[in-house]
């Protein structure tokens, strides 16, 4: 049997030690500037596309490590369409959404059909949408708009995606969030004990119950810290809350479904996966399809955030998306990684690039160290695997 | 009497858990042609692969002595640069060049620096000759037939000096007349340029009609040597040396069986090459099987058994099938893996590693993965129903693992073919087609699955067990079809198989053309 060992358990955690390690680096670097509440919740709020895209990103890699290149571009174009509908032609704003999500799901379906079913090259089909979408946006502003770029969005568009949520002023405890906060918190502990209980009853192996009290109390510290954070900057930031219900669905998607098992399945074997009767090219299909919704998810996001489009949006974002998987332990060759895997790499960078900026380090410096993040995150990966498979 | 060119002393090769080569010796003399022969995992690939520096010196025991004096070869590299040249099977041209740049890959015409393209192409054009192809060496290979390609492989092989050939199954993807061509090919490189050559070959027919020596390599041994010149070779004298072999009671009996009605019927099953879509590789061919019945399917490697069960296993090979499939008496049209599975048909591959299991995956999850709808509700999986279900396989097939949590990729051959085999019986099926199952696993394994099997049948199951071990087939069948070359060539209660008459079989369709020819051509 598996006997409960600390070591396991830290070599598991190592990206999550390592982020803890990080932040508290920049946070003495910085002074304690890194701690403060603005700067907590810009770092949520600058960082929250990433969430997002990497989860339709994850979704893409597990099928067998294919990317979507045209993230980015297809994040600016889509923030144009939705500016022409919303302030353009003065659409209102569900029909706008509606549009916008449509609009989507058709890129998605034809992007997916080309992948799974005329089996063009994942890299090759989404480097025509890098491209391609990237002018087309940038054409569109530049029609509509003498600035080239779309602003004055209408405010019950942009309430659904920026702003906080029963907003206070700034340095006052927001109750609103607070609450929410130690709900959030309040369920992780139940949820937790509950299910070892379940474990204990049906004479599985579980984890120690003091190992999960300490388990459970560390993540309730960091909700709470973020959430007392986020109480300080004027309340609960809308972004959050779609951060969460796309974290939650999607984790559970991944960890709990035969959705998920067949995503696993395809990377982990495609030729096992079809003759144990799971239909590969649905599951590509799906795969992309999926990430064209989240992405025009995150793209409403960024408009909202700025209150404006324009043809400089999304720039990189499909490389965000990607490094936040690979350094969150994804593998590159499909086939596993975890949604909590995924938001831990998203905000290991996220930490470095912000700590990085506030110890106002030049941006050519910043990439190098990114560059190197990635690099080693996938030489740990590999070796770590190499490791195994001596045992 | 000619000089020995070659001599291999005692050479003993050990894979982990598996003696494959037990001190064999081979000599074979300047000038003649020799035929390895011996079933399918005899050792004949792995004495060549010795030979050539594919596994290199010390990784086994023994001596090569060619030409005079002992050779270490560390890769293949150095064999080629004493003039030994290997064929192998799977042919190893890139398509999308042309006949000249294949030939010369690696071993570059020109300058260290500048590759000379007049030279390549006018040195290609005289090897091309050499071996009778009049096609010109800027040729596309992928614009030649499979018969042209394997003259390509020869004429690279004479590009390279070859003093002595390996030819791997030169034959098994040629026709008829273009195997000829080249066993004819062959005999003329002998006569005119003194050529050695050492053929692998199945097809007994064409080693009598090509070899001076034969050797007979069995369970890793060298059996006999026989000689073309001193005595008249039948092939029914080969597959003596062949299977020679006892069967003792390695295979646990089945008691009280009650053979019931026809659960799979398949008529007239033909299906094509998916690549080459000229090519039959099933032909014509009518099976049945009933409940509570173990069927045999014997055939060497490439007689087309796994294309067969494939195709059947819901298209999941092949193009252009035709042909009838019943299943409990209705007709049915299975057309993907997924329908298959539903209307209760599974077919446990041959390949474990690479299309049978996923290796990063768990036991647990690889266990119930053709079936996860038993365990899951509106697609949530029951993670405990889960392991409850991967725990009781594990204990009924007596899989060797602390946990079900492991990963499938630090399993033992034997225990991947047990997880495959629970797999395959949690998604509850009628038919169980069993390709090789017990490939590659040790005689312990091995007696394991074979109870698993009986259990199955005893269980009112239909299982087709195909493979390519005689011994196996005719312990554990009740009845036999032997297929051959695409087609059904024999079928037989198990109770009147014996290794020679199946083996006669198989002959009796390959044999007689060419050898007939052969000694009308000589009278």
């Amino acid at each position: 049997m598996n006997k409960f060992s600390i070591k396991d358990v830290l070599k598991k955690n190592v990206m999550a030690i390592a982020l803890f390690v990080i932040y508290v680096f920049f946070t003495v670097m910085t002074g304690g500037n890194m701690f403060t509440s603005s700067n907590v919740s810009s770092l949520i709020d600058q960082n929250a596309y990433v969430f997002i895209l990497g989860v339709g990103m994850l979704m893409c890699m597990l099928t067998g490590g294919n990317i979507d290149l045209s993230v980015g571009s297809f994040v600016c174009f889509m923030g144009a369409v939705a500016g022409v509908f919303s302030v353009i032609k003065h659409v209102n704003t569900p029909l706008t959404l509606f549009l916008v999500l449509l609009v989507g799901i058709i890129y998605g379906a034809i992007l997916g059909f080309l992948i799974a079913y005329l089996r063009i090259p994942p890299w090759i089909a989404t480097l025509a949408g890098y491209l391609a979408f990237r002018g087309l946006g940038t054409q569109i502003l530049i029609t509509v708009s003498e600035t080239s770029a779309i602003s004055n969005f209408p405010d019950s568009f942009l309430k659904i995606f920026s702003g906080k949520i029963f907003e206070s002023a700034y340095g006052t405890v927001n109750i609103p969030c607070i609450v929410l906060g130690i709900l959030g918190s309040a369920a992780v502990l139940v949820l937790n004990i509950t299910s070892r209980q379940k474990k204990v009853k049906k004479g599985y192996q579980a984890d120690p119950m003091w190992f999960v009290i300490v388990k459970s109390l560390l993540i309730v510290a960091v909700i709470m810290v973020i959430f007392v954070q986020l109480s300080l900057d004027g309340g609960l930031p809308v972004v959050v809350l779609w951060i969460i219900a796309v974290l939650v669905i999607y984790g559970i998607i991944t960890e709990k479904t035969t959705i998920g098992r067949h995503f696993m399945t395809v990377g982990g074997n495609a030729e096992t996966a079809r003759l144990s009767g799971i239909n590969n090219k649905l599951i590509m299909f799906a795969a992309y399809l999926n990430m064209a919704v989240l992405t025009v998810l995150a793209a409403l996001i960024v408009t909202a955030r700025f209150g404006s489009a324009n043809a400089f949006a999304g720039q990189n974002f499909e490389l965000d998306a990607i490094s936040a998987c690979i350094v969150g332990g994804v593998s590159a060759y499909g086939g596993s990684g975890t949604v909590v895997g995924m938001v831990i790499g998203a905000a290991l960078i996220g930490v470095i690039n912000q700590g990085m900026s506030l110890m106002s380090i030049d941006q050519d410096w910043i990439k190098i160290v990114k560059g190197l993040v990635l690099l080693a995150a996938v030489v740990f990966e590999i070796l770590s695997k190499k490791g195994n498979k001596r045992q | 009497m000619a000089k020995v060119l070659l001599e291999m002393k005692s050479i003993t090769k050990t894979f982990p858990g598996v003696k494959a080569l037990d001190n064999v010796n081979l000599q074979v003399e300047e000038g003649e042609i020799h035929a390895l022969v011996g079933e399918n995992g005899a050792g004949k690939s792995t004495l060549m692969n010795v030979l050539s520096g594919i596994y290199p010196h010390g990784t086994y025991e023994g001596d090569i002595v060619y030409d005079g004096e002992v050779c270490e070869f560390h890769n293949i590299k150095d064999s080629e640069k004493k003039g030994i040249v290997i064929i192998h099977q799977e042919l190893a041209l890139i398509p999308y060049m042309t006949i000249g740049e294949n030939m010369f890959l690696g071993n570059e015409q020109g300058s260290k620096w500048c590759i000379d393209w007049n030279k390549t192409y006018a040195e290609a054009d005289k090897y091309l000759a050499m071996v009778g192809l009049s096609d010109s060496s800027k040729t596309l290979i992928k614009d030649i037939g499979t018969g042209k390609q394997q003259l390509v492989e020869i004429a690279k092989a004479l590009a390279k000096n070859a003093k002595l050939l390996i030819l791997d199954e030169p034959t098994s993807s040629l026709n008829e007349t273009d195997s000829r061509a080249l066993l004819d090919l062959m005999k003329k490189l002998q006569k005119e340029e003194g050529m050695t050559m050492i053929i692998i070959s199945h097809k007994l027919n064409e080693v009598s009609y090509v070899a001076d020596k034969i050797t007979v390599v069995r369970d890793g041994s060298t059996i006999e040597t026989l000689d073309a010149k001193t005595e008249q070779i039948s092939e029914a004298r080969i597959i003596k040396g062949m299977v020679g072999r006892e069967i003792t009671d390695r295979f646990p009996k089945r008691h009280d069986v009650k053979i019931g009605e026809t659960l799979m019927e398949v008529k007239n099953w033909t299906v094509f090459h998916p690549e080459f879509a000229e090519r039959k590789v099933v032909d014509d061919v009518s099976i049945n099987v009933r409940s509570g019945e173990v069927v045999g399917i014997y055939g060497l490697m490439g007689a087309g058994r796994t294309e067969l069960a494939m195709s059947i296993f819901g298209r999941s090979y092949g193009i252009g099938i035709s042909g009838t499939l019943k299943l409990r008496g209705q007709e049915v049209t299975l057309k993907s893996p997924k329908q298959a599975i539903a209307e209760g048909l599974a077919y446990v591959t041959e390949d474990r590693k690479g299309n049978g299991l996923v290796l990063s995956n768990s036991i647990k999850t690889n266990t119930t993965l053709a079936n996860l709808k038993a365990i899951s509700k509106a697609t949530f999986i029951d993670k405990d129903k889960e392991y409850l279900v991967a725990e009781e396989y594990k204990q009924k097939l007596r899989t060797k693992t602390p946990s079900v949590e492991q990963l499938v990729g630090n399993l033992s051959g034997g225990n991947q073919q047990k997880v495959l085999l629970a797999k395959w019986m949690f998604a509850d099926p009628d038919v169980l087609i069993l390709d090789e199952p017990t490939r590659g696993i040790d005689v312990g394994a091995k007696y394991e699955i074979y109870c698993i099997i009986n259990d199955l049948a005893k269980a009112g199951k239909s299982v087709v067990m195909i493979s390519s071990e005689l011994p196996e087939v005719i312990g554990m069948s009740d009845r036999i079809y032997i297929m051959n070359q695409a087609k059904i060539v024999g079928e037989m209660p198990a109770s009147e198989a014996t290794q020679e008459n199946i083996m006669a079989c198989i002959v009796g369709v390959g044999g007689e053309s060419a050898a007939a020819d052969n000694k009308g051509g000589e009278a």
